[in-house]
């Protein structure tokens, strides 16, 4: 046994083929560090595109990564209080432990929305800090932009110029967008939509759209019958224009409301690789426009 | 992370062409930044408490045999809770969990069990390092043992309302000895995780030895990738004087006790995709050493007598549980254990008792188990769970277990493990 503990001792990490191993729990975080880092970075990302980000498990897969990252990128507001704090200790990586600067959290550079007034799980599955799905909102991804190539210059010292280069390249580019969107997007003012979950929060909000139910009877909560059909006569005396969910959640409860209600149901891609125009974060704002926009009104 | 967060705001400021709007920008920005941090600073002192969560359960059972009588036929005793539980509506264990950084250094948790008897039980206390490095993480105190798969998962986050025969015989349910543990994780991006422990001992299938030094050793090695995890496991200890009751051929009290090694094996293997998960485990146990045995309190006919004995045993199970809503799973387990080689000295040199006076250990018994339960969980904080059994753990008796329980869990949220 003592070889194989000198063996353990000796074992040193991998070099890595980057100059900045990053870890992104989600998508469109995952997306936004090859923006910024490009080929400086190599980028792995722990949440699918379609798969529920509530539901992620520590996966060995997870684990095995983490444990050679410099930089978590995470969304934060617990988001992934599920899983990654069992990824953060078992990859036995100091780096990337909360508090450390190689564990980065979105949620730190923006003022997130409904805030529970309340905190009960009887209201459902609440976040304590807000809404944690917050990066349909273009001037949050430019915030932690900002926080995240600065992060990565702060790690990876001998690219800083790079980072800081890539960064203020994707905020102008991002800006210009931003700015195009809003005038593409001014007759979305006043839409009603019933939405699944409350992942599009952010997106209502920026584009002055307006929920008018949402699917879930409670945060969380898988839709019920009886709920829909509350919400079918709900929909008789305020009609909406349309039901709205993200890609990754089921499509029946979404279908079912909007064949009895007559209007459409519209999947939204939600992160990067959401759908096949989402390739990016550039494409995921377009297309997610695109499919609000062809509702008819 | 107010220094990130001092970074993030200066390297904005270099990075943002310096136009009057983008000075507007930046300066909302700063704004909200110092919005953000005053709120940071103001959650005081009561954010340094442990994280605590409480998990309620309980269990209303039907069963046909008594559970008072419960025994795993050909097997030696466990001394462990293996039984089902007690008929009718019953109080299960309430679970109280603390845990949290403690400095830099060391994480710590408490895991009590309150049992439904009024007694107070320390399932787990451990601190763990934070900041070894190298992929290296020290673990002390008691704890659940790395090897095998469920052993790791406590109880509330199993698929079935009781643990494996395998469990149950080999292991006395799940191993949670007083210890050191030493986890080791292979920088690779394939997942490669080696561990050992050195525990005191103090409980099935060792016997609580009172000597310096460790009483237990064990090695284990898990691989795994996007959706499965594999691994091999070995324990070793020596038990001395291991002792259970058994009654002999003319019904008469004896007392048996095992002295010697007992090395178990564990081959486990977890996949999980999409809905599905799939779970077995293997194990194989060799015991050699001597056994006591004693009848003086009953017919007297022997007395006290002490021979060789060795054994080779074996069990597995494999599992299934497939969400069928998004709130249901339903699942099916099948147990099957291997009565396998046991050479008795005392029977062997035929001068005294026979395989008749040893109905635990001798009867050529292979135990089987079937399971099905259907659950249902409203959120991730709650489960109603329905479990039916076919136990044929004794041997020529079938019984039918019928187990409806809750669990409940309040408090901070519980961790996905795979």
């Amino acid at each position: 046994m003592r070889t194989l503990f000198s063996l353990m001792l000796l074992a040193a990490p991998l070099p890595a083929l980057a100059a900045l191993s990053i870890f992104a729990c989600e998508p469109e975080w995952a997306a936004l560090a090859k923006e910024l880092g490009a080929d400086k970075v190599s980028v792995y990302t722990a949440a699918g595109a379609l798969q529920d980000v509530h539901r992620v498990e520590a996966r060995p897969s997870l684990i095995a990564r983490a444990r050679g990252a410099n930089l978590l990128v995470c969304t934060g507001a617990d988001l992934e209080v599920g899983w990654l704090p069992l990824v953060q200790s078992q990859s036995a990586n100091p780096a990337i432990r909360p508090g450390q600067p190689g564990y980065f959290e979105a949620a730190d550079f923006v003022e997130l929305i409904e805030k529970p007034a309340r905190l009960d799980r009887a209201l459902g599955d609440l976040h304590a800090a807000g809404n944690p799905h917050l990066h349909l909102h273009p001037r949050n991804i430019a915030d932690v932009a900002a926080g995240l190539g600065s992060r990565m210059a702060q790690l990876d010292p001998k690219e800083g110029a790079h980072y800081r280069q890539r960064t203020e390249d994707f905020l102008q580019r991002w800006q210009q967008a931003t700015a195009r969107w809003e005038k593409e997007a001014a007759p979305l003012k006043g839409l009603t939509l019933v939405v699944h979950h409350r992942d599009l929060a952010y997106l209502v909000a920026w584009l002055g759209m307006r929920e008018v139910g949402s699917l879930e009877p409670k945060p969380g909560l898988p839709p019920s019958s009886a709920h829909l059909a509350e919400l079918l006569a709900r929909l008789k005396q305020e009609p909406a224009k349309a039901v709205a969910r993200s890609a990754y959640s089921d499509p029946r409860p979404a279908e079912w409301l909007a064949q009895r209600a007559g209007i459409p149901a519209v999947a939204l891609p939600y992160t990067v690789g959401g759908s096949d125009r989402a390739k990016d974060l550039f494409g995921l704002y377009d297309d997610t426009l695109a499919r609000l926009l062809a509702i008819p009104r | 992370m107010f220094r990130s967060m001092g970074c993030a705001m200066a390297f904005a400021m270099a990075a943002v062409p310096a136009h009057a709007q983008d000075a507007a920008q930046l300066k909302q920005l700063q704004q909200r930044v110092e919005r953000l941090e005053a709120q940071t600073k103001a959650r005081g002192q009561s954010a340094f408490n442990p994280d605590i969560s409480l998990i309620l359960q309980g269990t209303a059972a039907s069963l046909q045999r008594d559970p008072e009588t419960y025994q795993i036929t050909g097997f030696a005793p466990s001394g462990g809770e293996v039984g089902p539980p007690r008929r009718g509506l019953s109080l299960a264990e309430s679970e109280l969990v603390m845990s949290g950084n403690v400095d830099p250094y060391f994480a710590g948790k408490l895991v009590a069990a309150l049992t439904p008897e009024d007694e107070l039980e320390v399932e787990e206390a451990f601190f763990s390092t934070l900041a070894l490095g190298r992929g290296l993480t020290l673990k002390g105190g008691r704890f659940l043992s790395g090897i095998g798969y469920q052993n790791e998962i406590h109880q509330h986050a199993w698929d079935f309302q009781d643990a494996p025969l395998a469990y149950k015989v080999f292991l006395g349910g799940r191993l949670n000895d007083d210890g050191l543990q030493l986890r080791w994780l292979a920088p690779t991006d394939f997942f490669l995780e080696l561990g050992t422990e050195a525990g005191r001992g103090r409980s099935f299938p060792a016997t609580d030895p009172n000597k310096n030094g460790a009483g237990a050793w064990s090695l284990f090695a898990h691989v795994g990738g996007d959706g499965w995890r594999a691994g091999l496991s070995y324990l070793r200890v020596k038990p001395n004087e291991r002792a259970f009751e058994d009654i002999d051929a003319l019904g008469g009290a004896t007392t048996q006790a095992f002295s010697g090694t007992s090395r178990l094996w564990i081959a486990d293997v977890v996949v999980k995709w999409r809905d599905l998960k799939l779970q077995g485990e293997y194990f194989r146990r060799r015991e050699s050493g001597d056994l006591a045995f004693d009848d003086s309190a009953g017919s007297g006919a022997f007395g006290a007598l002490t021979d060789a004995y060795g054994s080779t045993q074996s069990g597995w199970y494999a599992q299934a549980a497939y969400r069928v809503l998004p709130q249901w799973r339903a699942g099916y387990r099948y147990d099957r254990l291997e009565h396998g080689d046991v050479s008795n000295g005392i029977v062997d040199n035929g001068l005294g008792p026979t395989a008749a006076d040893f109905p635990l250990l001798m009867t050529e018994h292979n135990p089987t188990r079937q399971t099905v339960m259907v659950d249902w969980s409203p959120t991730e904080f709650s489960r109603v769970r329905l479990q039916v059994a076919q136990d044929k753990s004794r041997a020529g008796v079938t019984d039918g277990q019928i187990v409806l329980q809750y669990i409940l869990s309040l408090g901070a949220h519980g961790a996905h493990s795979f």
